[in-house]
């Protein structure tokens, strides 16, 4: 069995004004047969106006065992929300 | 460098090789955890679980919940692959232009849901070379249905109306399963496939309601071929079935294959009286009690026969499946040497020309 052709990571555009999404992935020997298969296996139906592959070994992801020392210290800092602060009703427009 | 920075994971390398240690000096291990704490890490995944919260690829998970998954994955991608041949078989004698697109587009879009399936089986850990050698190698399940002849063109209305159905009454409790690249996989496969049954129900109705004596007597028969052998795609009984609770409790599976099963039957008597067919089952009757149908038994010998290869067309699906790999060689080879030839495209030092740089 040969070594699997590298991994990619396939990101679509829904229709002009979205941003790319992650939808899946997909073996490929090069970025440009990425971009077929990617065409083949994620757009059957009209699902995107724009695909980006990657390949997956170039994306670093935080590691799920740290999420609390990365995402908690945001947890008190409630004062980044406007409905912290109380304005007056009769105040309008703020 | 805070500790917290320590291990920078590769995305969706599962966890057994998961770590690319970088910044650090001091340990080449990973944390090692203590029987103690293993146990201590499994009711906290169980309460995750029974929180209704999704598992994603880099989480911690119980070694069993892994290997349950990637088996059950697995065995899925292998079924919509070795699927693509029954129907594959008449994509040359569709009776008309229309049926020929439709068939195909069916059996490329099994093909797809093989990939998004292995690709999920791949975020645990196990790779696609591995999954497919054990495929070629006869040493995979698959669905037992794909073990069965496709005869005629009204097989293929049978498989979509009643194989495709079974599917998709397995697989809509499953966009809801724990872990999130399965659930996904899922969805997407969902939307695919409600195309796929109403389909072959459409190839019953032309033959069955507005069909010559001959087509009408086609279809009854692919309805006796097909009927139990769909009926046993939920898999063995509850009392039977070994990985029924365990599986349940982790929120793999949320309904019991009898559930299924009595659902898929409630649902599809009152199709096949549409057609004017009748079901195979001279015990079937309508229970007033339970307001279910009451049906009669499975031939369970059949379906261990069928897994264990000694179905109708286990060998001859098999030896298509390895043809097809064996002859698409010299293609995957010379998309590798390609590849290999201009790899400065793959290397990050510039796009190959007519790429847009992702901005």
């Amino acid at each position: 069995m040969n070594e699997d052709w590298a991994l990619y990571e396939v990101f679509i555009r829904a229709r002009s004004g979205l941003e790319h999404k992650h939808v899946g992935s997909l073996h490929a020997a090069d970025a440009r047969m990425a971009l077929e298969h990617a065409r083949d296996t994620y757009t059957r139906r009209q699902e995107g106006v724009s695909i980006w592959v990657v390949r997956s070994i170039d994306i670093l992801a935080s590691d799920p065992e740290e999420a609390g020392e990365l995402f908690e210290p945001a947890r008190d800092k409630v004062y980044r929300h406007p409905t912290f602060y109380s304005i007056p009703e009769e105040v309008k427009n703020i | 460098m805070r500790p917290g920075l320590k291990f920078l994971y590769h995305i969706r390398l599962g966890s057994v090789h998961m770590y690319t240690q970088a910044l650090d000096s001091c340990g080449t291990e990973p944390p090692s955890v203590a029987p103690a704490g293993e146990a201590e890490r499994e009711r906290q995944f169980q309460e995750r679980i029974d929180r209704d919260e999704k598992i994603e690829p880099k989480d911690w998970m119980p070694d069993a919940y892994r290997q349950t998954l990637i088996r059950q994955i697995a065995q899925h991608a292998h079924s919509e692959i070795i699927g693509m041949l029954p129907e594959g078989n008449w994509i040359t004698r569709a009776p008309s232009l229309r049926r020929k697109a439709v068939l195909i587009a069916k059996v490329q879009d099994e093909g797809g849901h093989g990939m998004y399936l292995y690709s999920a089986a791949e975020t645990l850990g196990v790779s696609r070379g591995e999954l497919m050698a054990q495929l070629l190698a006869g040493r995979a399940k698959y669905s037992s249905i794909f073990n069965y002849p496709t005869l005629t063109w009204a097989d293929i209305g049978a498989i979509g109306w009643l194989v495709d159905g079974a599917a998709i009454m397995n697989q809509i409790p499953l966009c809801r399963c724990s872990y999130g690249p399965y659930a996904r996989a899922m969805v997407r496969i969902c939307k695919e496939e409600s195309f796929h049954q109403r389909q072959g129900y459409e190839i019953m109705l032309t033959l069955a309601r507005s069909g010559t004596r001959a087509q009408r007597e086609m279809a009854q028969d692919a309805l006796d071929r097909w009927w139990w052998p769909s009926l046993m795609m939920f898999g063995p009984s509850d009392v039977e079935s070994g990985h029924t609770a365990q599986s349940m409790r982790w929120r793999i599976k949320r309904f019991t294959n009898d559930e299924l099963r009595q659902k898929f039957i409630d649902a599809t008597v009152p199709q096949a009286r549409f057609l004017g067919l009748s079901i195979p089952d001279p015990d079937l009757r309508w229970d007033e009690a339970s307001q279910h149908y009451a049906s009669g038994p499975i031939d369970w010998g059949e379906f261990q026969a069928v897994l264990k290869g000694e179905g109708p067309c286990n060998r001859e699906r098999l030896a298509a499946r390895r043809a097809a790999h064996e002859s698409g060689r010299w293609v995957r080879e010379a998309a590798a040497a390609y590849a290999d030839k201009h790899s400065d495209h793959r290397t990050g030092t510039g796009p190959a020309p007519g790429y847009a740089q992702a901005s």
